[in-house]
C-alpha cells in the first residue's frame, strides 16, 4: 500500500453499488430466462437485455479497475488474517466477473455473430477459438455465476458483520459517510 | 437411327457390367448431406444441417431390392447457421446429445417404384428411440467420375414427428414435424 487512503473514492462507491445492484439481477435473469417458454414475450427480449446489461457491467467494471489505480483504495479492517482474507475475496469477486463476462461473449459469438448492446452499437465476434465453445462457455458461464453468488452472499454477510458486530466502518465508508476518527486522519494526512 | 442404336447398345452394356457393389458415403469430399428444416412459428422455414455422419451402402442397379444402406449421424454436429441456437438443440430440449450422441439409419428393405423411385424403408435412431420410417428416395445417378472412381447418387426426403422420438414439441403446434433431406453419392470401393 503506497497510500493509506481512509475513503473510497466517489467514483469507486458510485460504480461498486451500481454493481452491486445489476450483478444478482443479472444472475437471476439468466437463471430464469433460459427456462422460458418458446412462446414467452421475454424469449427474445430477456437474453438481450442480459447480454446488452452484462456488457454493461464488462464497461463498469474496467472503469472500478481504473479507478483504483487512479485513485487507491482504502485498506481492509480487521485482524491480519480477515484483511488477507477479504484482499483474496475481492481479487476472486473480480476474476470471477471477468471469467464469467468473457465466458458469455464467447456463447454468444462462437457462429461470428456480433453483441448488439441495447441496439446503440456492437460488440463484434471473432467466431470459435476452440470446438464446441457455445456450449463448454455456456457450462462455464452458468457454475462460474453460480461461484460468484456464493462469494457474492460471503461478501455482503462479512460487510454486515464488520457493521454490526465489529462496529468499524468497513459498510459505512462504502456508503460515502466519513467518521470522525477517519477524517481527522485524513487531515493528519494532508 | 444409327445414334439411338448406339444409345440403346450403351445402355444395355451399362446395365450387364452394373452388378451389386459396395459404396461409401463421400463425406470425405463432402458430396453427400444430411438436412433437416421445420417451421418457424408456421411463418417460414428454418434450415439446418448435420456436419458429421458416415456411411456405407450397397447397390445394384439391376438389383435395386437387395441395395441396402446404414448411416451414422454425429448429433452434436447439428448446424443451423447459429451457435446459440445450435447450443439449444444439443441440449436436453432436443437432440440431448450428451447422452444420445449418435443417430442412426440402418435400411430394412427398399421397395421399387416407377421412374428410378424407390422407398427405402428402415430404422432410424434418434434421441435414444429406433422406429421404422419410410425415405422417398431417387437415384440421380452413376457413372465414372473424372478421377478414376466409380459413383452413384441418391436423393431421399422423409419427415419426422419430434414426439415420435421423445423430443417434447416446446417450438408450436406448426413445428411438429421436422422434414429431412437426404443427400447421398457413394464413392464405389
Amino acid at each position: 500500500m503506497t497510500t493509506q487512503k481512509q475513503h473510497f473514492h466517489p467514483l469507486h462507491i458510485a460504480l461498486h453499488w451500481l454493481m452491486a445492484l445489476m450483478i444478482p439481477a443479472l444472475f437471476g435473469v439468466g437463471l430464469w430466462m433460459t427456462g422460458l417458454d418458446y412462446y414467452s414475450s421475454w424469449y427474445k427480449t430477456a437474453p438481450d437485455l442480459h447480454k446488452s446489461f452484462g456488457i454493461l457491467l464488462a464497461i463498469l467494471l474496467v472503469s472500478r479497475l481504473v479507478a483504483i489505480r487512479l485513485f487507491g483504495k482504502p485498506a481492509a479492517l480487521g485482524s491480519g488474517w480477515q484483511q488477507k482474507a477479504a484482499g483474496i475475496a475481492h481479487a476472486l469477486l473480480y476474476a470471477l466477473l471477468l471469467a464469467i463476462m468473457v465466458s458469455g461473449y464467447l456463447i454468444s459469438t462462437a457462429d461470428n455473430r456480433g453483441i448488439p448492446v441495447f441496439g446503440l452499437f456492437e460488440v463484434p465476434g471473432f467466431g470459435e477459438f476452440f470446438p464446441e465453445q457455445a456450449d463448454i462457455a455456456g457450462t462455464v458461464h452458468f457454475y462460474l455465476a453460480w461461484a460468484l453468488i456464493v462469494l457474492v452472499v460471503l461478501h455482503a454477510g462479512a460487510a454486515l458483520k464488520h457493521h454490526f458486530v465489529d462496529k468499524d466502518n468497513t459498510l459505512t465508508r462504502m456508503l460515502g459517510r466519513r467518521n470522525a476518527a477517519a477524517s481527522s486522519l485524513d487531515k493528519t494526512e494532508i | 437411327m444409327k445414334k439411338l442404336l448406339l444409345a440403346a447398345a450403351f445402355a444395355a452394356s451399362f446395365t450387364s457390367v452394373a452388378q451389386a457393389a459396395d459404396y461409401v458415403v463421400d463425406t470425405q469430399g463432402a458430396h453427400a448431406f444430411v438436412q433437416f428444416k421445420v417451421s418457424h412459428l408456421g411463418y417460414s422455414w428454418l434450415h439446418g444441417r448435420f456436419n458429421t455422419f458416415s456411411g456405407d451402402f450397397s447397390y445394384d442397379s439391376a438389383n435395386l431390392a437387395a441395395a441396402k444402406i446404414k448411416l451414422d449421424i454425429d448429433t452434436k454436429s447439428v448446424d443451423s447457421n447459429h451457435a446459440e441456437r445450435d447450443k439449444h438443440l444439443r441440449s436436453g430440449d432436443f437432440l440431448n446429445v450428451d447422452k444420445h450422441p449418435k443417430a442412426s439409419f440402418v435400411s430394412t428393405k427398399v421397395v421399387p417404384g416407377a421412374d428410378g423411385k424407390f422407398d427405402l424403408v428402415g430404422n432410424f435412431t434418434l434421441n435414444g428411440v429406433t422406429k421404422e420410417i419410410t425415405i422417398a428416395a431417387t437415384k440421380t445417378g452413376e457413372g465414372k467420375d473424372p478421377w478414376g472412381g466409380y459413383r452413384a447418387g441418391f436423393h431421399g426426403t422423409t419427415s419426422i414427428k419430434l414426439t415420435d422420438f421423445a423430443i417434447k414439441n416446446i417450438l408450436g403446434p406448426a413445428s411438429e414435424t421436422v422434414y429431412l433431406d437426404l443427400v447421398v453419392e457413394g464413392v464405389r470401393k
